[in-house]
């Protein structure tokens, strides 16, 4: 990257030499683990350039945007509406968490006994190597795990722009009340942050902005049913970890190109790995960039992953937002209506969420299930107990594996996977 | 002249080699300790043998893969395949190595149909055992014998081998009868790979494998732990090394 950037980034008050040695890491790291890959369909090229300017010119964008007017909101969660904030001319992105980083720093703050992702929200903050959250003019945390909920009463100590939106836990009449309530409650905030009112215009427009990208990525996972797969498990996930990052209308238009291709290869029996190859449905924590650690296991060893049942994948993605209101109220029923559905491990009971990936499993042509759990990550393995159960009664291979950003661990998890990838060959 | 497959099991404390015919039979069965360079002892162990095809497991294989390129499986498919060969009638496999221990569930063709591993540190393993016998004093050959001999229960409370070890020295230090202690440490392995073999949810016949199995405390404990009686092959070691090697007959 260009000394243009180390400006960018010394007036955002990232910590230079830090940052250095993040990217240091992240840069090889994607070459072994991406670039490697066979067959890759050429319109991965837009991906790893975004992802090679992850922390360059997509920040330039960010800042032109600010400069022109607009504000950026960072957030770490599926549950904080997209439309809301493009309605009011703000930018939605999602904020790092993918990686360990000044682990020493982060607990002096927090338990050690506290998941991968919230550590590593607070490494890059603490770090000071994280410029989506610098750039940030409203970073939104939100109550779902007990985790999540204690740490922002920390994190407010380290920001000063902090918004926290409570969610339910219940999907029941008041806990609909709630996420309407916090809803419209973000929306008055979001346009108090901009200056902005959301117009009805506005807001039918930012449906459609969102949706497009949904419907982009739904008709990417469709082609993934092919077999042989005609895209990776990694390339898959990094559109879907590409999502939270991008212009969304960009981002659009390249995962359609990318289908196009695609589609063409189905027709031509081309695959990324042989027919027949195993085929893995992924499900449980969310995995953000640049937790590549699982796929990378998986699809080394010689099977593919068909589908994500995460944050980072179908259970974020999933769901258009009903866009034919025509009246502000209406649209937000439609939004609270859309979100209200998001299967996150964090509601009791939570039924939808196995009824979804027994869905997905049989839509995908999975040979197996792995549930891929963050250690101390409470409420997704809790889950991974009854779901491994309910699904081995049906007949469907599963692995639980409880895992975290270290890579010690790397080869007994390469032993297990491997010997589940042999029960299903 | 039948061809030779070679299976080498190249695990944490020992690397285990078995040749066999077209037909599966044993031909030889050699073994060596790991040590500190594992790839040389492997070398060194095949050099002595004639073999056509060759596959190895255990935790080194991927590294023997790349030295000797030759195509590599899991333990647990290894462990499957080399406990049905002794015991055609298995329907789950202990095996208990230096490092992890395993319990795997067969469907009835023997194909592997769940394993749960304890891999991320030494409770319940050879180590732990390793560790506990020198511990008190005890020589690995003979501390499960010691172990069958003491009359009454004593419990140790600590899974984890450090903490397991501190126990240990301040029961020596109460004057606790050391084979008492040896018994008790039998047991509370015993107990957390009885939960293993109940999380795979398997019955019927058991196989123990691994160098663990050929501590008699062990099997005795875990046939009362389990009320069944448990099988064990002549030579525990060499399962991993024979399934590698029956995969090889299969493969070719």
């Amino acid at each position: 990257m260009t000394e243009d950037y180390r400006s960018m980034w010394t007036d955002l008050g990232l910590n230079l030499e830090a940052h250095d040695a993040l990217l240091g890491v992240l840069g090889p790291a994607y070459q072994n683990i991406y670039l490697a890959q066979k067959d890759r369909p050429e319109g991965m090229g837009y991906f790893d350039f975004v992802m090679s300017e992850v922390h360059g010119l997509r920040i330039k964008e960010l800042l032109d945007e600010k400069k022109a007017g607009r504000k950026i909101i960072g957030c770490y969660c599926v549950f904080v509406p997209e439309e809301i904030a493009l309605a009011a001319n703000a930018t939605l992105v999602g904020l790092c968490s993918g990686a360990d980083f000044a682990t020493e720093e982060v607990e002096k703050l927090l338990p050690r006994n506290t998941c991968a992702l919230i550590k590593s929200s607070f490494g890059f903050k603490l770090g000071k190597v994280c410029p989506y959250l610098e750039s940030a003019d409203m970073i939104v945390g939100e109550n779902t795990c007990d985790g999540k909920k204690k740490a922002y009463e920390t994190f407010k100590g380290l920001v000063d722009n902090l918004y926290v939106m409570d969610l339910p836990q219940v999907k029941s009449e008041q806990g609909r009340i709630l996420l309407k309530s916090e809803y419209l409650r973000f929306k008055a905030a979001v346009e108090a942050l901009t200056g902005v009112q959301i117009t009805a215009d506005s807001l039918k427009q930012a449906i459609r902005t969102v949706n497009a990208k949904r419907a982009a990525v739904h008709r990417l996972s469709a082609l993934r049913k092919a077999d042989p797969a005609p895209i990776s498990g990694l390339d898959a996930l990094l559109v879907n970890q590409v999502f939270f990052y991008d212009n969304p209308a960009r981002f659009t238009a390249s995962v359609e190109k990318i289908c196009d291709e695609l589609e063409k290869r189905i027709v031509e029996s081309k695959g990324v790995f042989p027919k027949k190859a195993p085929r893995i449905l992924v499900s449980g924590c969310p995995q953000a960039v640049p937790n590549w650690k699982l796929p990378l296991i998986v699809e080394t060893a010689g099977a593919v992953i068909v589908g994500e049942e995460s944050c980072v994948g179908e259970r974020g993605t999933r769901n258009l937002t009903d866009d034919s209101g025509n009246t502000i109220e209406e649209m937000m029923e439609a939004i609270i209506d859309r979100y209200y559905q998001v299967d996150c491990a964090i509601f009791t009971p939570n039924p939808d969420r196995l009824a979804h990936i027994e869905e997905m499993a049989a839509a995908y042509k999975a040979d197996g299930v792995i549930h891929y759990g963050l250690q101390f990550c409470q409420p997704y393995l809790m889950e991974s107990i009854p779901v491994e159960k309910a699904l081995e009664q049906k007949g469907m291979p599963t692995l639980r594996i409880e895992t975290d950003y270290s890579m010690e661990d790397m080869g007994q998890l390469k032993t297990r996977i491997e010997a589940f990838i042999e029960q299903l060959r | 002249m039948s061809k030779r497959y070679a299976g080498i099991d190249i695990g944490s404390r020992s690397i285990e080699l078995v040749v066999v015919d077209d037909r599966g039979n044993i031909l030889c069965s050699l073994q060596a300790d790991t040590g500190f360079d594992p790839m040389a002892e492997a070398g060194r162990l095949i050099s002595g043998v004639e073999y056509d095809r060759i596959m190895a497991t255990g935790y080194g294989r991927s590294l023997f893969e790349i030295s000797f390129e030759a195509p590599t499986v899991t333990e647990i498919k290894a462990h499957a395949k080399g406990a049905r060969a002794f015991f055609p009638e298995a329907r789950t496999v202990l095996d208990i190595g230096g490092q992890d221990s395993k319990a795997i569930a067969l469907f009835p063709n023997g194909k592997v149909k769940k394993f749960e591993m304890n891999d991320r540190c030494a409770a319940g393993t050879g180590k732990f055992i390793e560790i506990m016998a020198r511990a008190l004093g005890f020589d690995i050959d003979s501390f499960g014998r010691e172990a069958l001999l003491a009359v009454n229960d004593l419990t140790i409370s600590s899974m984890c081998t450090v903490f397991a070890e501190s126990e240990v020295t301040s029961l020596i230090a109460k004057g606790q009868n050391p084979r008492e202690i040896a018994r008790g440490l039998h047991i509370s392995v015993i107990r957390r790979v009885a939960g293993m073999i109940s999380r795979v949810a398997s019955d019927g016949n058991l196989v123990f494998t691994g160098g663990v199995a050929k501590n008699p405390c062990m099997r005795t404990f875990l046939e009362q732990k389990l009320g069944c009686d448990i099988m064990v092959p002549d030579d525990p070691q060499c399962v991993g090394a024979l399934g590698a090697a029956l995969l090889a007959v299969e493969k070719d």
